[in-house]
């Protein structure tokens, strides 16, 4: 099966599942957890059932194309369901099976894995899942957001693509990958790897980033002033994107790191709370939306 | 023998953590029981299971009710029971109201000289089935490392609830937890079996296991035993079982099958620490020496299931320990490619702890503290060197992408890459031995230069952490403080190094007193130094047997030389089991009591006024010097014995003159002379500290 099938099969699943299929967010970040649509649609009280690819930057994890592992950009495929259902793991093990992985012929566990970024404030307990001890999805059950408790507790699935799909197409280097009939990974992937590796670790203007990252900090905290909390929130994450830049070319001294890790984490913070404040001043539309529909459907 | 009837209760849950199924067993057990036991149900046996998927509990033979009983009820005195007249008071009619029963029933009893009201009750058992319905409490009172909720629910536990069984008999108990209602059906294994419907409580192992399910822990060890057990025979390997790891992985399968895998000759290349680190902290293999002792390209897993496809298990296993080998062999290589030098530069970008800076800052402490040390020891110029160089590099491993993959290989890379950057093998072994004892029960460093920099290093983390106010306390100890000041004490006791801790502390709390980082007084780290690593020598102590107020008296003006202060303990120890010793002690106790009503203000043996004076001021001058020698010699034993040569003088002293004289002059010199004594004898130990057994 190619990641192309894969994709599919998977956004097929969960779009049984009554999940809303999204695209990937337009703006850089470095996990699908970080996409206003898990981090901040998991909090409050409305449901929220999605599933979407995304690809996900990790500035530090570029390696030229040159790594058979290792890349600066991958692509998750991330489910978020709240509340949580009860039967999320046979949802999930379904979903296993139908990209080709009979659990009768491997060997599939939930290890203990618990998940926390104070970046932003967030933390959920759960497990990574292994298959023939290859972790291949992130398993987690938010428990804190933004610094705020969630409630309902919103359930997250994170497969790691490119892992699954060395393990099914049964590929040593990711770069062989098929993404759809003679198309490879390497294909599409391997100058942007190489490029963005280049830039990164060499050719990037420091003076620059730094500046763009006071003016998108700027952004954020003015933008938020005025209760605009998704504008807000993608200056955030473009003030997390330039951070890892520069983290990942070494220019961030220690005492500066922990400053804008903190920095970043505020605003993560503040802009969390002002959503829940506007989901509320709105009234919930989700929540309403979901009772006239099972209204309907009795 | 009343009628009775099996238990059986099952929790059914996501995968739980491996590390807590151990708890958790001892808990629903010991719970279980003191639940019964409070409910008076009796009961033949308590079993209980645990799965990553279960826990479970079965219990033989309770009875179906509770035993009926009698029990006296007591009510008001006689005196309010019964007017003036005799007649039964609103008090009595109440009370036995109360308890259910007339005035009549009422019967008298004395107390303590005093009358009060009884009656007997009979109190009829409930039934089991009924109470049985409360077990609830029992599964909730469970506790966990970390809880967790699910859904829309406020419940905290372990993982989320799927499913509960309850039954007594052939019947379903009926309750209730997380919307989960209590049945007769359990699930099997989560791929190979089917659920399962139970009919009666004894059937519970078997019914499991034929539905792929081990239920004991014990059952489930035993069978990878076996299993690791024949891969050796058959293939002629030795297989060390740690034991912490099989802890783990009987509790991470309900139904262990053993297999082997391989990985690549070429790897081995890769130093052996690194290579069984990588199978067991990431992947949970065992790793596979030859019968001589020779890491073979091997590993040994076990899977959750049975053995068909066991050979796809086995080469997706050996692809992932591929990966992982291959990044690790990738960092080895490219470690090598740097420079101590270039990765000591790095240690200046890391933190050691947000208030006391950098690594690099650190390091520069910890070198000057060990020169400190090696000075105060007199080492030689050779060792010094060496140790100085340990402590210059001793963390440059820190920053390799190695130790930065596998932190807990830190000192063990240093060592390594020290070794094939060129270091002498003094150093390189000093680096790693640094780190020692790395936990409760590990061995100390074998070489000087590594105990010295393994002082250094913790002396520097304790007292910085202590300055800024990092201070353990209850079960919160994130930077391990007691653990490394326990590895100070027993690195200097094991040395019987003569060095005095509290300049040691002075000279460290001057390090960061220059560096103007400190929260807190001087004056209050000072103290809490002091009694942090007090404590920690009187655990020590303890640990050696030594009565506490043995560890009081040695410990009271301070560790000083704690392998002197060790030694005097145990000489202490022996004293005190020798019934003349207590005369010795006695006197001397006389001297450090009295001495506390003055000071020495000089000795003027123109003013004693009697034999007994004089005869003390001579014995104590005679004996002062070879006291002295002896405490210097360290020489415990020795040095109490000269001061009981005191003894017998002290006596006569005290029997013939009056210390508190109305003449200042004559009080004053007395009490110097007095103080003069006590000194010495409190340089040995604050012997008013110790207590005598009663004599039976």
């Amino acid at each position: 099966m190619n990641i192309q099938e894969m994709i599919l099969t998977l956004q097929k699943h969960w779009s049984d599942q009554n999940c809303i299929l999204m695209q990937a967010y337009d703006v850089e970040k470095g996990a699908g957890t970080m996409s206003p649509m898990t981090l901040l649609r998991s909090l409050g009280p409305e449901p929220w059932n999605v599933a979407y690819v995304e690809p996900s930057r990790r500035p530090a994890d570029g390696r030229y194309g040159q790594n058979p592992n290792r890349l600066y950009q991958h692509h998750q495929f991330q489910v978020i369901m709240k509340p949580s259902p009860d039967n999320i793991q046979e949802l999930y093990l379904e979903s296993l099976v139908k990209l080709g992985i009979d659990p009768l012929k491997h060997d599939i566990r939930f290890v203990e894995d618990n998940w926390e970024n104070p970046t932003l404030g967030a933390a959920g307990l759960g497990w990574e899942v292994w298959l023939d001890g290859m972790e291949i999805t992130q398993f987690t059950y938010f428990q804190q957001i933004g610094g705020l408790e969630a409630k309902p507790v919103a359930v997250e699935l994170t497969y790691g693509i490119e892992r699954l799909a060395s393990y099914i197409q049964d590929k040593e280097n990711v770069f062989d990958l098929e993404w759809t009939k003679g198309v490879t990974v390497g294909d599409i992937f391997y100058q942007p790897e190489y490029e963005h590796s280049k830039y990164t670790f060499e050719e990037s203007n420091t003076d620059v980033l730094f500046e763009l990252f006071s003016i998108y900090e700027e952004e954020a905290k003015q933008t938020m002033e005025k209760g605009l909390v998704f504008p807000a929130y993608d200056y955030v994450l473009k003030c997390s994107h330039t951070f890892n830049l520069l983290d990942a070319k070494g220019v961030i001294s220690v005492t500066e790191r922990t400053g804008y890790i903190s920095k970043v984490r505020n605003l993560a913070r503040e802009i969390a709370k002002l959503y829940v404040e506007e989901r509320e001043r709105l009234g919930y539309p989700l929540l309403k939306e979901e009772a006239t529909e099972n209204g309907s459907n009795k | 023998m009343a009628a009775t009837s099996d238990v059986l209760f099952e929790i059914g849950l996501e995968e739980m953590p491996a590390r807590f199924l151990n708890d958790a067993q001892q808990q629903l057990e010991t719970k279980t029981k003191k639940w019964l036991e409070e409910l008076r149900l009796p009961y033949k046996e308590i079993s209980t299971f645990v799965t990553p998927r279960r826990l479970a509990v079965v219990i033989k033979d309770v009875a179906t009710k509770q035993p009926d009983i009698e029990e006296e009820a007591k009510g008001p005195a006689r005196k309010i029971a019964l007017d003036t007249e005799g007649n039964w008071s609103k008090a009595a009619i109440g009370f036995s109201k109360g308890q259910g029963k007339v005035v009549d029933d009422i019967y008298f009893r004395e107390i303590k000289g005093i009358e009060y009201a009884y009656v007997n009750k009979y109190i009829v058992g409930l039934s089991t089935f009924q109470l049985l319905q409360n077990f609830k409490e029992v599964i909730l009172s469970l506790t966990f490392p970390k809880n967790m909720r699910w859904g829309d629910l406020n419940l905290r536990y372990a993982r989320p609830i799927r499913w509960l069984v309850g039954l007594y008999g052939t019947d379903i108990i009926p309750f209730e937890i997380a919307g989960v209602h209590a049945d007769r059906k359990s699930f099997g294994h989560r791929f190979l079996g089917n659920s399962i419907k139970l009919d009666n409580p004894l059937e519970y192992q078997e019914k499991l296991k034929s539905e792929f399910v081990i239920v004991s822990p014990e059952e489930r060890n035993k069978l990878i035993l076996e299993g690791i057990e024949y891969l050796e025979n058959k293939k002629n390997w030795d297989i060390s079982v740690d034991k912490e790891l099989l802890n783990e992985v009987k509790h991470l399968v309900e139904y262990p099958t053993v297999f082997f895998g391989s990985f690549s000759e070429e790897f081995l290349t890769v130093p052996e620490e690194v290579l069984i680190t990588s199978m067991k902290e990431h992947q949970r293999y065992f790793p596979v020496k030859s019968k001589d002792g020779k890491l073979l390209p091997k590993f040994v897993a076990v899977r959750n299931g049975d053995d068909n496809f066991i050979e796809t298990v086995a080469r997706g296993n050996e692809k992932v320990l591929k990966a992982r080998l291959s990044d690790a062999r990738f960092f080895f290589e490219e470690d090598q490619k740097q420079s101590i030098e270039k990765n000591l530069e790095k240690l200046g970008r890391m933190v050691f702890q947000e208030k006391l800076g950098t690594i690099a800052e650190k390091v520069d402490r910890v070198v000057k503290l060990t020169r400190s040390i090696c000075n105060l020891l007199d080492l030689d110029e050779t060792t010094t060197y060496n140790a100085v160089r340990a402590a210059e590099i001793s963390k440059f491993d820190l920053v390799t992408n190695m130790v930065n993959e596998f932190t807990e290989l830190q000192g063990i890379m240093g060592e390594k890459y020290a070794t094939i950057f060129g270091e002498n093998k003094q150093v390189a072994t000093a680096i790693n031995e640094h780190y020692m004892p790395r936990h409760a029960k590990d061995q100390l460093p074998s070489s000087i230069e590594g105990s010295v920099v393994s002082i250094a290093d913790k002396l520097d983390t304790i007292i910085g952490c202590l300055s800024v106010g990092i201070i353990p306390s209850g079960s919160q100890d994130p930077y391990a403080l007691r653990r490394q000041a326990l590895g100070i004490l027993q690195i200097v006791n094991g040395n019987k190094w003569s060095i005095n801790l509290e300049s040691l502390f002075r000279t460290t709390q001057k390090l960061y007193s220059e560096l103007n980082i400190a929260t807190r007084d001087e004056q209050e780290i000072k103290q809490s130094i002091d009694e942090f690593f007090n404590l920690r020598a009187s655990f020590i102590l303890k640990e050696d047997g030594i009565d506490q107020d043995i560890t009081e008296a040695v410990l009271t003006s301070g560790i000083g030389n704690f392998a002197y202060t060790v030694e005097k303990a145990k000489v202490l120890a022996i004293k005190k089991q020798d019934e003349s010793f207590k005369q010795v002690q006695e006197s001397l106790v006389r001297v450090l009591n009295i001495a506390t009503k003055g000071s020495d203000t000089g000795v003027n043996k123109d003013l004693f006024e009697n034999e007994q004076e004089r005869i003390l001021y001579e014995t104590y001058h005679d004996v002062k010097s070879r006291y002295r020698e002896a405490m210097n010699n360290l020489n415990a034993l020795e040095s109490i014995d000269i001061l009981g040569e005191l003894s017998q003088a002290i006596y006569d002293f005290f029997e013939h003159t009056m210390v508190m004289s109305e003449n200042k002059e004559l009080k004053s010199n007395r009490l110097s002379l007095l103080n003069q004594i006590a000194q010495d004898v409190l340089d040995y130990s604050d012997l008013t500290k110790i207590l005598w057994k009663q004599q039976s």
